[in-house]
């Protein structure tokens, strides 16, 4: 039979995705539900004298309303998530976030009080009620403001708003530079972000008093970290608290395990009140409330031998923390750590500033700063081959990594608290391949002096990227064979359009000899396993889907060592194929596995002593560290004169993430994330004013690329196995918007002739238009 | 709180009637009075499309419109889309599961419905740019559109058949 890892097959959850079936917590309608809104700040940064929410509680139709002096004992700053990695002299300031605002508000959208009520309207019509006495203060909004001397602090007990400052170096950068034919240094800034899944947050809690039990739906990446974060919070025990992340209309990161203000609140308060609760968050809510992430300020200087080898890098830069550092280092250690990129550098020397500012939290969002580390990187490159005359491809060439370096270590800690060590890799294949999909050759030396002269402002550009993926801690999955033949799968995991339900059952399926369609996989139930922590760092394939495999491995043992002794016969004479088990090349039909199952959980008679009942077994997968993978964006764009927008005519990513599963959901993966990129570095940008205001709160405001903006992107496969799990997988969910705003200047940059240079992202055409020629618009192209 | 209005309604072939506050978006009312949590709500601002539903065939918003507006019309959702009772799907739910046009699915109810609508009486086939043209009224977080604009094609084709 034809192995189900590595085909094209269809997803198992789309039937219940098309028909309108499958479930998001916002459609849990439960007898006698109440609903929330949450007042939220209308001030980034103010000193609260006094909230009155005594009208607010006599509206007809509100249950309650809760107050942060109103919580008691409940009323907790959150757990930190991310204890800082141990790096030798790192400063780190823990502030995390508070269930309602007390004596200070940090961020606009920070919740105030909770309104309980018969319907989500009348809650919303109960926080007009509600009198709020405010003294404003000023705003921290500017990163490098933020650190002067008089500045107002976010968090009133620390001596500053540093949050936290790290360095990490390797070699010897002064040594370097001394040596160094060249040394390019440049002020780079890339800005914030909105994730923006479709679905927003929700929260659904409800309390069986009789069972003593708590029900939690939550639009959550991690439902077993907050299963077992509520139980501690609520003094329950973990086996009474039922966390749920059914279909999850995307994460993308800020549905993380943040133990956000509302997901602490909606089961507390369920509990108390006894009847069921609901908060689902709303588009503006979304805007301000939910975290967000890239805001960054580099000033870095790479220094190069005069034939373009590079000597070192040095990179200081500000972080934007937000308001709170409640996910710890995680998405500046990214950046200090993708820096390096598929590059041999032989000394480096990093050190970043994380800074609170009065802005909502940063964690990570898709790439999670890897953006920055490419970005700065690349642009560096770009600019040294043209100081040093070099070809940009060429100038990649010289100073890719080489097959025999790996493993290679860079001598620095990784997020993941282990060294950064990638495990395997082959990069100057990956380049050379996309340089040949997107025709490089062709395009400098003829397409473009063409088009040139034709008027035409097009540009090419081409760029390398390693994403860190798989990391640990672990995760595991149980695998059962039912009397039917179904088999059933569960693993801690959320899923929110990964196709979980199907990879994971292709690499069931082959294992046990049984149809995908007959795997039947559940995902984000606290009931059906309760060990593992999320999804994120595009680590479910590589760690789940690797528990998966093993568990089905255990079962396939216990098919062949029972089938051995039912049929009489060696385990080694025995094939699984179709369903059934039976002797490899003979006529016998075997056993099918269901009867199988069935006979291994019988009614009467006894099970032997030492053997488990039934066809199932758990197993677990921890990796040593995280694998990496890598690939190359090329894409050539044109720039209108008139107007500064970009319309790409060729995209192409040459992508390497080890063994692939399922290469449909791959492809779905890398063009979903470049769409996201393209919207990161030429449509999106959270827009915030001098005192903390978030200016474009909309989507009409807030740009995300349509349709007509997305170019369907060339893929290609290369396939360098990572040595770290059996299938040799790594991950692939954030590598399709990781490089595309290095890319994007590039080749804007280009196709403007190089009369400009781009040091910043996200751009637009306002931006684009500012830039060239300190806004007095395009001149002709030069052929 | 405002007095309640009767609204009578067809959805995907059954009546409803209900009596309702006037404020109450339609897009609610679908959900929590009619249990036809299928339509999903994103942006409740009219810009993300997750909401559409027919109505009197054309596609809405329904969150930009109060379920009063309604009175009198026939309805058709995302659960309405597929033969009832067979297990099959409409040609353009089958065209986005073999494209993988999909991966949260959230998105995918308004899509569906709008592409009904923009398949429906063609003379002529789409081109990819007419269908890039019709999904620009979606967002879409996950794919990138690209499988999508192909799955619409597929149906099309299907369809014609």
């Amino acid at each position: 039979m034809t192995p189900f890892v590595g085909r094209r097959v269809k997803r198992n959850e789309d039937p219940r995705l098309l028909t309108g079936r499958a479930l998001f917590v916002d459609d849990v309608n439960l007898p006698g539900m109440l609903h929330v809104a949450f007042l939220r700040s209308d001030d980034a940064h103010a000193r609260i004298a006094s909230i009155d929410a005594t009208a607010a509680r006599a509206r007809p139709g509100v249950t309650a309303v809760y107050t942060a002096a109103d919580l008691g004992d409940y009323w907790q700053p959150g757990p930190l998530l991310v204890p800082p990695p141990p790096i030798p002299g790192v400063e780190f300031h823990v502030c995390t976030q508070v269930p309602l605002a007390r004596d200070k508000v940090r961020h606009v959208g920070e919740p105030l009080a909770m309104v309980v009520a018969e319907s989500r309207y009348v809650a919303e019509d109960a926080l007009a009620d509600i009198v709020v006495d405010v003294e404003p203060i000023d705003a921290v909004v500017d990163l490098e403001r933020a650190l002067a001397a008089d500045a107002p602090k976010v968090h009133d007990h620390l001596a500053s708003n540093l949050a936290a400052r790290v360095r990490q170096a390797k070699g010897d950068y002064a040594a370097a530079r001394a040596a160094a034919g060249v040394t390019i240094g440049r002020r780079f800034l890339y800005d914030r972000g909105a994730a923006v899944a479709i679905e927003n947050r929700a929260v659904v809690a409800s309390w069986d008093a009789q069972a003593e039990e708590l029900t939690i739906w939550d639009t959550t990446q991690a439902p077993i970290p907050i299963r077992n974060g509520l139980a501690r919070m609520l003094g329950l025990s973990e086996s009474q608290v039922h966390v749920i992340a059914p279909f999850v209309g995307g994460g993308f990161g800020p549905k993380i395990m943040m133990f956000y203000p509302e997901e602490v609140l909606v089961p507390w308060a369920a509990r108390r009140l006894g009847r069921p609760v609901k908060w689902a968050e709303d588009r503006h809510e979304n805007f301000t409330a939910t975290t967000q992430e890239r805001g960054q300020v580099h000033d870095a200087e790479i220094a190069l031998t005069r034939d373009g080898r590079i000597l070192g890098l040095k990179d200081v830069f500000l972080h934007d923390s937000g308001a709170y550092d409640t996910y710890g280092l995680t998405v500046p250690i990214n950046t200090q750590c993708t820096m390096l990129g598929v590059y041999d550098v032989p000394a480096y020397d990093s050190e970043f500033t994380a800074v609170f500012t009065n802005k909502t939290l940063v964690t990570p969002v898709r790439g999670a700063g890897r953006q920055h580390g490419v970005f700065v990187m690349e642009r560096l490159l770009d600019l040294a081959a043209r100081e040093l005359g070099i070809d940009r491809v060429e100038i990649r060439r010289r100073n890719l990594l080489k097959p025999d370096q790996f493993p290679h270590d860079h001598g620095i800690v990784f997020q993941d608290f282990t060294s950064l060590t990638y495990d395997s890799g082959d990069y100057l294949p990956a380049l050379e391949q996309a340089a040949e999909l997107i025709g490089y050759q062709q395009f400098v030396r003829e397409e473009q002096p063409r088009l040139r002269a034709e008027g035409r402002h097009v540009g090419i550009g081409i760029v390398n990227y390693v994403e860190g993926t798989g990391i640990g801690p672990y995760e595991g999955a149980r695998v059962t064979v039912e009397p039917s033949g179904l088999v059933r799968v569960a693993t801690g995991v959320g899923t929110q359009g990964q196709g979980h339900m199907t990879a994971f059952a292709q690499m069931v399926a082959d294992v046990l000899g049984v149809d995908v369609a007959d795997v039947r996989v559940v995902t984000g139930d606290t009931r059906a396993f309760h060990w593992g922590t999320g999804t994120f760092a595009s680590r479910g394939a590589v760690v789940a889907g690797t528990a998966c495999h093993g568990a089905a491995m255990a079962v396939r043992q216990k098919i062949l060592d029972r089938a051995s002794r039912e049929l009489g016969v060696e385990p080694q004479t025995l094939e699984l194929a179709g369903g059934r088990v039976r002797v490899r090349d003979s006529a016998d039909e075997g056993i099918a596995l269901g009867a199988l199952a069935a006979r291994a959980n019988p009614l009467r008679g006894a099970v032997a002593h030492g053997v488990e009942p039934g066809l199932e077994a758990t197993a677990y997968f921890g990796p040593d560290r995280g694998s990496t993978a890598n690939g190359v964006h090329a894409m050539i764009v044109e720039v209108d004169p008139e107007t500064a927008m970009t319309r790409i005519l060729k995209y192409v990513v040459v992508h390497d993430c080890g063994r692939l599963i399922n290469p449909t959901i791959v492809e779905g993966q890398v063009q979903g994330g470049v769409a996201h990129g393209i919207g990161n570095a030429f449509f999106e940008q959270l827009v915030y004013n001098d005192q903390g205001q978030l200016l474009n709160a909309s989507l009409m405001d807030y740009l995300l690329p349509l349709a007509t903006d997305v170019p369907d992107v060339v893929i290609a496969h290369r396939e360098t196995p990572s040595p770290l799990n059996p299938a040799g997988l790594k991950g692939v969910g954030e590598a399709g918007c990781i490089p595309t705003g290095a890319l994007f200047a590039q080749a804007v940059e280009d196709a403007l002739g190089n009369r400009v240079e781009i040091l910043e992202i996200p751009l637009s055409p306002n931006r684009l238009w500012a830039l060239v020629s300190g806004g007095a618009g395009f001149s002709p192209p030069e052929p | 709180m405002s007095d309640l209005v009767p609204v009578r309604v067809t959805v995907n072939g059954a009546t409803h009637e209900h009596h309702v506050e006037p404020r109450l978006l339609l897009s609610d009312f679908l959900r929590q009075h009619l249990g036809l949590t299928g339509t999903h709500v994103g942006c409740e601002h009219g810009v993300c499309g997750a909401c559409t539903v027919l109505l009197d065939d054309e596609p809405v918003r329904a969150c930009l419109m109060f379920a009063v507006q309604a009175d009198g019309c026939a309805i058709a959702t995302v659960e309405g889309l597929a033969p009832a009772g067979t297990g099959e799907l409409h040609p353009l739910q089958a065209a986005f599961q073999d494209e993988h046009a999909l991966q949260c699915g959230f998105c995918t109810p308004g899509i569906l419905m709008s592409m009904v609508a923009f398949l429906r009486d063609r003379p002529a086939p789409p081109s990819d740019r007419d269908i890039r043209e019709a999904l620009s009224g979606h967002l879409c977080r996950c794919t990138g559109y690209a499988n999508i604009v192909r799955a619409v094609s597929k149906a099309d084709d299907a369809l014609r058949r």
